[in-house]
């Protein structure tokens, strides 16, 4: 397993401490990562609509057919569910798929496949085929989207045994947790967000993984516990932020994954500060926010001093209009508004 | 080196030039056609003037350069008929007889917009003029337009179902599927496909296979179905006429590829060929078969119209153009509680 071989090479049981490296834009480090999947395995395919064409999926897969050929990284017919059963095929048969998606809503076609195929192999052939795929979209926001070009998916498949879901929110975390998918032998989907492909930050060089399942402090503080990923930890952060003249402080964590979930690190926080705010890009109902605060009533409900509190989108579809979405998303002040009100009312 | 992958197949306006067919019209008729048209262009050369102000907070998918499409299609149907979409919906949803000020209030994301400000550009809806349904979702739409059909079939409607996709959405089994079940049941629908050889800015030629024809596929299925220039909107007009005359008189389900050139990128202002792609020599080939101007020209030859006329109604075309954009520009925003109504129904 090339794979193995590349990890251990790279000495990859300690993270990289993220002082370590160069300034590359979000898009850049998963350019860079799928560069090295396709690099050091020839079984890594990079395919989906537009990925050899000169917007190259936002600049995610722009120079990898060039470099890597177009039997490896290419364009395919939107056929949806027939690429996803496609992939499956081929990472049932030992290629390491890697099938993007513009956005979410697309996949939506594909859940035959991808629910009720790929992550299920496994388990139905009693642990025989692995299934390693790896399954990525970007989350819209804004600019009229609109109620069928962003929706965040997450909590639909939050409930799929034998499936992944990783959602970073960092360009480090971005090419560290493709790593980690693109290794792993089980169907991932890794939703990133437009918006966090605005940033810039450390990312180092070579080969690192970020592993699956393990959340990070983005922030330490007293008052609360505030649990999100993606998108939601800039709005998180900078609400959080900005309350510190107020004398609030609060533990910010970045899940990273939320399939597998790290219950330990919010249980820990939470017995620290005894007030918990999740945060998340998809619907308040059935979702991640849901999910999150059956846990935490469930494992730590005499270490709660207040509420669990939850952010996300209304039960609503997302609006087109510009006014309208104003209402419809979380921004910062919308969550310091609710820190504020949950740490004042003792 | 000029590279020009798609060429103009068509016959021009010479058939209609000397023979009698175009005699068969009366002058008014055939001058609304051109008038169409020109509406169509000239708004979206507004729409793609203003972009850049940023007030039009909306994807937009322009129609320039497959214009006679639209006009000759929704020109063979009748106002009570139903017609669906995908995203590229200004030409159809004008040419079905749609309101410009409550589309240009759509795309300036107003309360007075044909979707009240939910939808923007991709998502014109208007029952009024049988605009009954455009999906972002590539093929979305189709299977719906279907189930539509089969609800005309039922009760014996007068009116028919028009379906319009795009080369991309055959690639979708939705597609076949719903054809499939059109053609078993006779259902009265025209699937009408507007052949512009791209999908976003992938090639027909990385996505399906060579010389297997849309509409030959299409007629394997058991479809009637006819591939027509584009660009002509006379030619564009007859085989609707005749694919909605077999539709209505309950043969069958039908199908039109129309093949033209989109002008314009796949989505918001300007041509984008300078990205590589496609060569902009291509472009510039497909503008001497402008759909606008060839049937001036044709008309002109005719004795049917001459360029004091044409003046006349570009002005006209003009002034109520501007009158929809300060309609658009001094309507309402939504607020709040308008994001909550109709999310279900009484
Ligand atoms: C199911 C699905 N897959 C992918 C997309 C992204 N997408 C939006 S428009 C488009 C191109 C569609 O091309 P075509 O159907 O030929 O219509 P055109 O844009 O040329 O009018 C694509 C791929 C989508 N909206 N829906």
């Amino acid at each position: 397993m090339p794979w193995a071989a590349a990890l251990i090479a790279s000495k990859e049981t300690s993270i990289p401490s993220a002082e370590e490296g160069r300034i590359l834009s979000y898009v850049e480090a998963l350019n860079e990562a799928l560069a090295l999947a396709l690099e050091i395995d020839p079984h890594v395919l990079v395919l989906g609509q537009g990925v050899n064409d000169p917007k190259g999926m936002f600049g995610v897969t722009t120079g990898l057919s060039a470099k890597y050929g177009n039997a490896r990284v290419f364009d395919t017919p939107l056929s949806e569910e027939g690429m996803m059963g496609i992939s499956t095929g081929a990472a049932m048969n030992g290629l390491r798929p890697v099938y993007l998606h513009n956005r979410p809503d697309f996949l939506l076609l594909a859940f035959n496949q991808l629910v009720t195929h790929a992550s299920k192999i496994h388990f139905m052939d009693n642990g025989k085929t692995k299934v390693p795929m790896v399954v990525w979209s970007a989350i819209g926001r804004g600019w009229g989207s609109g109620a069928q070009h962003s929706q965040a998916i997450q909590g639909l498949l939050l409930g799929v045994p034998g499936l992944k879901i990783v959602m970073p929110s960092t360009p480090y975390d971005a090419k560290g947790l493709m790593l980690s998918a693109i290794a792993d032998n089980n169907p991932v989907v890794i939703f990133d967000h437009r918006w966090c492909m605005r940033q810039n930050g450390v990312v180092p060089e070579g080969m690192y993984q970020v592993p699956l399942g393990r959340g990070v402090y983005r922030r330490n503080g007293r008052d609360l516990t505030l649990v999100g990923t993606s998108h939601t930890l800039e709005m998180a952060i900078n609400a959080v932020d900005s309350l510190e003249g107020e004398g609030i402080t609060a533990d910010v964590i970045d899940l990273r994954t939320i399939k597998p979930l790290d219950g330990e690190i919010i249980i820990e926080s939470l017995k620290r500060t005894g007030k918990i705010l999740v945060v998340d890009t998809g619907w308040e109902m059935g979702g991640v926010c849901a999910e999150i605060g059956c846990l935490v009533a469930e494992k730590a409900f005499y270490d709660l001093k207040a509420p669990i509190k939850r952010i996300g989108l209304p039960d609503v579809p997302s609006p087109a209009g510009f006014t309208l979405e104003q209402f419809y998303y979380p921004n910062p002040e919308k969550i310091a508004n609710v820190i504020r009100e949950m740490v004042c009312k003792q | 080196m000029k590279l020009i992958k798609y060429k103009y197949s068509g016959k021009g306006f010479a058939p209609y030039l000397s023979g009698l067919k175009s005699n068969s019209y009366e002058k008014e008729f055939l001058i609304r056609f051109y008038r169409d048209m020109l509406r169509i262009r000239l708004i979206e050369e507004e729409i793609e003037r203003r972009y850049h102000e940023d007030e039009m907070k909306s994807p937009i998918h322009l129609v320039i350069g497959q214009e006679a499409s639209s006009v000759g299609s929704c020109g063979a149907l009748r106002p009570e008929d139903q017609v669906y979409c995908g995203h590229r919906t200004h030409g159809i949803y004008l040419a079905k007889g749609g309101n410009l000020k409550a589309m240009m209030s759509e795309l300036y994301c107003r309360t007075t917009g044909c979707a009240g400000s939910r939808g923007g550009s991709m998502h014109l809806f208007d029952k009024s003029v049988g605009m009954a349904g455009s999906s972002a979702i590539v093929a979305g739409a189709i299977p719906i337009a279907t189930g539509a059909a089969l609800k005309a079939q039922l009760t014996g409607e007068s009116w028919i179902v028009a379906a319009f996709l795009g080369d991309a959405a055959v690639e979708e089994g939705a597609f076949w599927e719903a054809v499939n079940f059109a053609v078993l049941k006779r259902l009265p629908i025209l699937y009408f496909c507007e052949n512009n050889f791209f999908s976003v800015c992938s090639p027909i030629e990385v996505r399906q296979p060579e010389n297997a024809e849309i509409y030959k596929k299409a007629e394997s299925f058991g479809l009637k179905s006819v591939k027509v220039d584009g660009t002509n909107v006379l030619e564009v007009y007859e085989a609707s006429r005749n694919m909605v005359e077999y539709a209505r008189s309950g043969k069958g389900p039908a199908f039109i590829e129309s093949v033209a050139y989109r002008w314009r990128g796949h989505g918001g202002a300007g041509d984008d060929s300078h990205t590589g792609y496609r060569d902009p020599a291509e472009v510039e080939h497909w503008q001497q078969f402008d759909p606008v101007k060839s049937y001036y020209d044709f008309l002109e030859q005719k004795n049917l119209l001459d360029g004091e006329t044409r003046l006349a109604i570009s002005k006209e075309i003009e002034a109520e153009v501007q009158e929809a954009f300060d309609f658009a520009i001094n309507s309402p925003n939504p607020i709040e509680d308008d994001l909550y109504t109709h999310v279900y129904s009484d």
